[in-house]
């Protein structure tokens, strides 16, 4: 692996990249002065429109604005075409690997994966073992997060299988890119994200249950207003032309769910839930949930009702799991994996324990069920008290957590205080699969807006970039 | 579309039509007090404000004496007061959070704004001529929220439940004020006519944007029965008893259009609207204005239950 930072603009000195040479003669073209004034109305239209990210219960202000970094990042056709195929590739071995695991387990008989992994893991869901599910879909929305290290070299880092946000920073990053900067993005050939919500909606109908009537009822189930992304709910549901619903707002009677109208109950056959599993129907997970439907699971079982992303999807995720994507591509698709995974060692196993605790200062430590940046060890960059911590952590109970090499993440311009400056950046595209399976060219690019940091966690005062994909 | 739904688009009407007419009924009162003649009044006029607002419990559980800062502090501010003005928008915007999809960009937009902008209002800004400003904003929130409503919302049954939130409030609304400005303003003995009276009456007016319309309509001088006339069964005065009933009874027809179904409110609706459009404003003074004004608030509160009961939940 590359060691030195990779610069997707070019690294000082050098030549500046193709498709960046445009964007830099702008840069050259507009004073600082401008791109401030630019970027107060980004957050002026971020603030009025209300997109806000929601952290309650952490004291200051409680809807906050992700900070939205001005300067877009560009992709080549032909580096797309490759991570596309790569997405696609994965998703579909993501898929497969689920209904496996809910079906007849041949990944496990065959001992690719150790079945303890599998079985005794957290997101597992027993109930779902033998429920068929439309089209055998199982993660019908996936964001897979991937870093770059080199021209060539991507890496997915993490699968996120069950309620991956962020698109809608995607789709708005667009909008007021396009808003602030027309003649900038006149001057590119930029492939469009906005048809998202309508592929979107189109997969969600193609996944309706076997016993839907008739035209399907599509509905987005959100916790409600305090979850962190509630805009992206309301905002989903809203392009899509479909009901935002509450668990309150919808009631399960003879294995059918009914939404609660002006004009009495009306039958809803696919429910994009941004619910998690846990909360999904008191019955059946936690008897306290409020966010719920009682009966769901019943109807779900029945085929009276399909629930995106399915139940248990999560196992798909799991950081434990993570380490045999790459085999999942071969065993189900006998194709050789186009992404390529980060090494990871898995302190359950002593060999690989015994290496990470001895390179604590060189790797980052993750919990295998933690998100967010939280719960993670930077080892270059802590600090004595917290290795010896972390070790210790470890020690105690190695099976949860998995170590990987930091990565020297490619970094991108970056409009920060002290001008236009390199910052670490990541992507996230957002892949549906359906009766189809379809990617928007491009994703979500989170930027860690602090000089040196790596992390771009939003939680973690991460930003976001509009992201761009050349057409040829 | 969701009763959930529905229930939001109501209350969040209900909530910028409250805010408004507390706005309107603070105003006034400031008004009021700095009449000379109405010096020997010891401030009662704060005292019915408290009441016209239906306020009276909560206020007195937490301040002794109706003072205009105790007034402005507890009817404007405190969080702790549910009609506060603060927490009307508050509760607003909320609502409106969880259903903006229901909203127009325009809605939205005024809501949010209204909200974000409430934090620099407090009770060291608001005196002395700030409390003015503060009234004229909150007055200019709601306005847009309606005007903004009445623009661009589609006529659906979304709209019309939003439409009905403001006038059931509004209904309320001007039954309370007329209701308690009699009471507490016209003593028995006190001489009709005189200076005091005839602020006080005016100022009943002013609260629901009435004094010139007034004029403009009888030009015969403040009479106490011509303005009861005027605002319970004049259907050319927007806020009076008869307009909310009419646009009451219309929107409830418009919804029984669109789903093809009746329900209890609409008798209700139709009752009350008949009430007012048939009865004759000698009947009214001769049952009791009060007596009149206490049996409209409480129909309207049992349209408003029955509402809920046929859509809302």
């Amino acid at each position: 692996m590359a060691q030195a930072i990779f610069d997707e603009m070019g690294a000082p000195g050098s030549d500046v990249r193709l498709a960046y040479r445009t964007l830099q003669t702008w840069l050259d073209e507009t004073p600082l002065e401008i791109l401030t004034l630019r970027r107060e109305e980004a957050e002026t239209f971020f603030r009025r429109i209300g997109i806000t990210f929601a952290v309650y219960g952490e004291g200051g202000d409680p809807e906050r604005i992700i900070p939205f970094d001005i300067i877009p990042r560009i992709l080549e056709a032909a580096e797309w075409r490759q991570i596309s195929d790569g997405l696609i590739q994965r998703v579909r071995a993501l898929n497969a690997f689920i209904a496996d695991i809910y079906g007849k387990q041949e990944i496990l008989q065959a001992g690719i994966v150790p079945r303890d992994n599998v079985l005794l893991n957290d997101t597992y869901r027993y109930q779902m073992q033998g429920v068929a599910v439309p089209h055998n879909v199982y993660t019908h929305i996936a964001g897979i997060d991937m870093v770059r290290v080199g021209p060539e070299e991507f890496y997915v880092l993490e699968d996120n299988c069950r309620t991956p946000s962020g698109v809608s920073y995607m789709l708005e990053n667009r909008e007021i890119t396009m808003r602030l900067f027309p003649d900038l993005f006149s001057r590119y050939n930029v492939a469009p994200v906005d048809h998202y919500c309508d592929d979107l909606m189109r997969t969600l109908t193609s996944v309706a249950p076997r016993n839907c009537p008739g035209e399907p009822t599509v509905v987005v189930l959100t916790p409600g207003i305090y979850n962190s992304a509630y805009y992206e709910h309301s905002f989903l549901a809203d392009q899509m032309g479909v009901e935002l619903v509450e668990g309150p707002d919808l009631y399960v009677m003879d294995d059918v769910v009914y939404m609660r109208t002006t004009q009495g109950p009306k039958r809803v056959d696919v429910i994009y839930r941004r619910v998690d599993d846990d909360f999904l129907d008191p019955l059946t997970f936690k008897a306290d949930s409020a966010l719920g439907v009682a009966g769901l699971m019943n109807a779900y079982r029945a085929g009276n009702v399909n629930l995106t992303n399915a139940v248990g999807a999560g196992i798909a995720d799991d950081k434990a799991i993570y380490t045999y994507v790459p085999k999942m591509v071969e065993f189900y698709l006998g194709e050789k994996p186009i992404l390529k995974n980060v090494p990871t060692w898995r302190c359950g196993e002593k060999d690989d324990a015994a290496y990470v605790l001895e390179h604590l200062a060189e790797l980052v430590v993750k919990e295998v069920h933690g998100s967010g940046g939280y719960g993670m060890l930077v080892g270059p960059k802590a600090a004595k008290e917290e290795l010896e911590l972390f070790g210790a952590r470890v020690k105690a109970c190695p099976e949860k957590y998995i170590a990987q090499p930091t990565l020297a993440l490619s970094t991108c311009p970056t409009f920060v205080n002290e001008g236009v400056a390199p910052r670490h950046v990541d992507l996230r595209p957002f892949i549906l699969s359906g009766k189809e399976i379809k990617v928007v060219p491009g994703g979500l690019t989170r930027v860690a807006m602090r000089e040196g940091s790596l992390v771009v966690n939003s939680s973690q005062g991460g930003g976001t970039k509009d992201t761009w994909v050349l057409k040829d | 579309m969701l009763s959930r739904t529905a229930d939001s688009l109501f209350w969040i009407a209900r909530y910028m039509e409250r805010a408004e007419n507390l706005a309107r009924t603070l105003r006034v009162t400031d008004r009021l007090s700095l009449m000379p003649s109405t010096a020997e009044a010891d401030g009662s006029e704060w005292h019915s404000t408290v009441v016209v607002s239906g306020c009276e419990e909560g206020f007195y559980e937490k301040h002794e004496e109706a003072t205009p800062e105790n007034v402005i502090s507890y009817l404007a501010f405190d969080p702790e007061n549910p009609s506060s003005i603060r927490a009307c928008i508050e509760t607003a915007r909320r609502n409106a959070r969880a259903v903006r999809t229901a909203l127009t960009t325009e809605q939205w937009e005024c809501l949010n704004a209204a909200w974000l902008a409430l934090p620099g209002w407090n009770e060291a800004r608001v005196r002395g001529s700030g409390l003015h400003r503060f009234l004229d904003w909150v007055k200019d929130c709601s306005l847009l929220f309606t005007g903004g409503t009445v623009a661009t919302m589609l006529r659906r049954d979304s709209y019309y439940f939003t439409r009905l939130g403001t006038f059931i409030e509004r209904s309320d609304n001007t039954a309370r004020i007329l209701d308690v400005k009699y009471h507490v303003l016209l003593p028995e003995h006190a001489e009709v006519g005189g200076g005091i009276d005839y602020y006080q009456w005016a100022s009943i007016l002013r609260a629901v944007s009435g004094y010139r319309s007034y004029n403009a309509v009888y030009r015969e001088g403040l009479k106490p029965w011509l303005i009861a006339e005027f605002l319970i069964m004049r259907e050319e005065m927007p806020r009076s008893l008869i307009s909310c009933s009419a646009e009451i009874k219309e929107c409830l027809d418009k919804l029984a259009e669109e789903y093809g179904q009746r329900h209890e409110c609409h008798r209700i609706a139709g009752q009350n609207y008949s009430r007012l459009r048939f009865g004759k404003v000698e009947d009214v003074f001769r049952q009791g204005l009060h007596e009149f004004l206490s049996e409209h608030i409480e129909q309207n509160d049992r349209l408003g239950v029955e509402i809920s009961r046929s859509y809302l939940m």
